[in-house]
């Protein structure tokens, strides 16, 4: 099956650039991102491979625009809103108080 | 419960500096504060932050055991862990042999198993062998032996290129391998996780296991250096 996600051997993309020292997790959302997955794939009922599924449907140029668990957070709202267990309107709702509370 | 049983929680599988539990858990709570005079949410902070509230209002998550999770791969589950894998099949030949032929359990014997490692193989450096391990469709990698995967190696550049120019991937990292050298390149699958065995560095006869270990490092179990 191909996809954006099948990226071994193309061309064109630029240097590795790796970073010295690198922390586990760059801000803490990764973090709770990350812990995230452990938290939910039991009662949503999903696998591992449902997951990468969810990650390898990222729109090509967005999947390669952003971050790694960017990518995670878009698989979580993907299969939780698609088992009916939160809404996109509950979760940009939910977002836009906390921007609004943010100021 | 919200992860497998299985993971080792008790070993120090990092170097990191100590962090106090308390204070983490002390953040927590279903409000999720936002700390002052920090600069403004990225939109993936507060997504991820409107996700976990509301997950935690509806009762389907417990923050205290996301805060465990977090705990655990950021300070207990580690290269450290490999490294004493490493060092245990430089200094035991009958290990090593047992590490070569069934990997997941002399893994084990050692402590490390479960999650993301549940399939282990190890491959082995020699003077006429180099191994390179790449995800090149995610970024799967032997958490029990290695932790979680640096950025760099869940990042398109190096799961584009480790498969067909390895040799300048290696340059990047500051390997430069004779052409003599084989250089092989295992792409890790869903199901099976592969570490480098780096080779002995000369003049170590005399370490013990635990100064052996301490030579390690993360990169050459991925195999971009050498030791």
């Amino acid at each position: 099956m191909h996809g954006i996600h099948d990226i071994g051997g193309m061309h064109g993309i630029g240097p590795i650039a790796p970073e010295e020292n690198e922390p586990v997790f760059h801000e803490e959302w990764e973090g709770r991102a990350f812990g995230l997955f452990g938290a939910t794939y039991v009662f949503a009922g999903y696998t591992v491979d449902e997951f990468r599924h969810a990650i390898e449907h990222i729109e090509p140029a967005h999947y390669l625009e952003s971050s790694y668990y960017e990518h995670w957070l878009f698989a979580f709202e993907a299969l939780l809103i698609k088992r009916g267990i939160v809404t996109r309107e509950e979760l940009d709702a939910r977002v836009a108080l906390l921007r609004k509370e943010a100021e | 419960m919200y992860f497998p049983n299985e993971i080792n929680l008790s070993r120090d599988g990092h170097r990191g500096k100590p962090v106090n539990p308390v204070q983490i858990l002390e953040k927590r709570g279903n409000s999720m504060p936002v700390p002052h005079n920090a600069k403004p949410e990225s939109e993936p902070a507060l997504r991820v932050r409107a996700l976990e509230a509301i997950l935690a209002e509806k009762g389907l998550i417990d923050s205290k055991a996301l805060d465990a999770l977090v705990d655990t791969y950021e300070h207990k589950i580690g290269p450290r862990n490999g490294a004493k894998v490493v060092a245990r099949a430089w200094a035991d030949p009958a290990y090593k042999q047992r590490l070569m032929t069934d990997a997941t359990a002399a893994i084990k014997e050692l402590g490390f198993s479960g999650l993301q490692g549940e399939d282990m193989v190890v491959v082995e450096n020699t003077p006429e062998v180099h191994n390179l391990v790449v995800c090149t469709l995610c970024s799967c990698y032997p958490w029990p032996t290695l932790g979680l995967p640096p950025n760099w190696y869940k990042s398109a550049p190096y799961r584009a290129r480790a498969v067909s120019d390895p040799r300048s991937v290696l340059k990047e990292f500051g390997t430069e391998l004779p052409d003599t050298v084989e250089v092989r390149i295992w792409d890790t699958t869903a199901e099976l996780r592969y570490l480098v065995l780096p080779e002995r560095p000369s003049g170590t006869e005399n370490l013990s296991e635990e100064q052996l270990a301490e030579l390690v490092t993360r990169d050459s179990m991925i195999g971009v250096t050498k030791i």
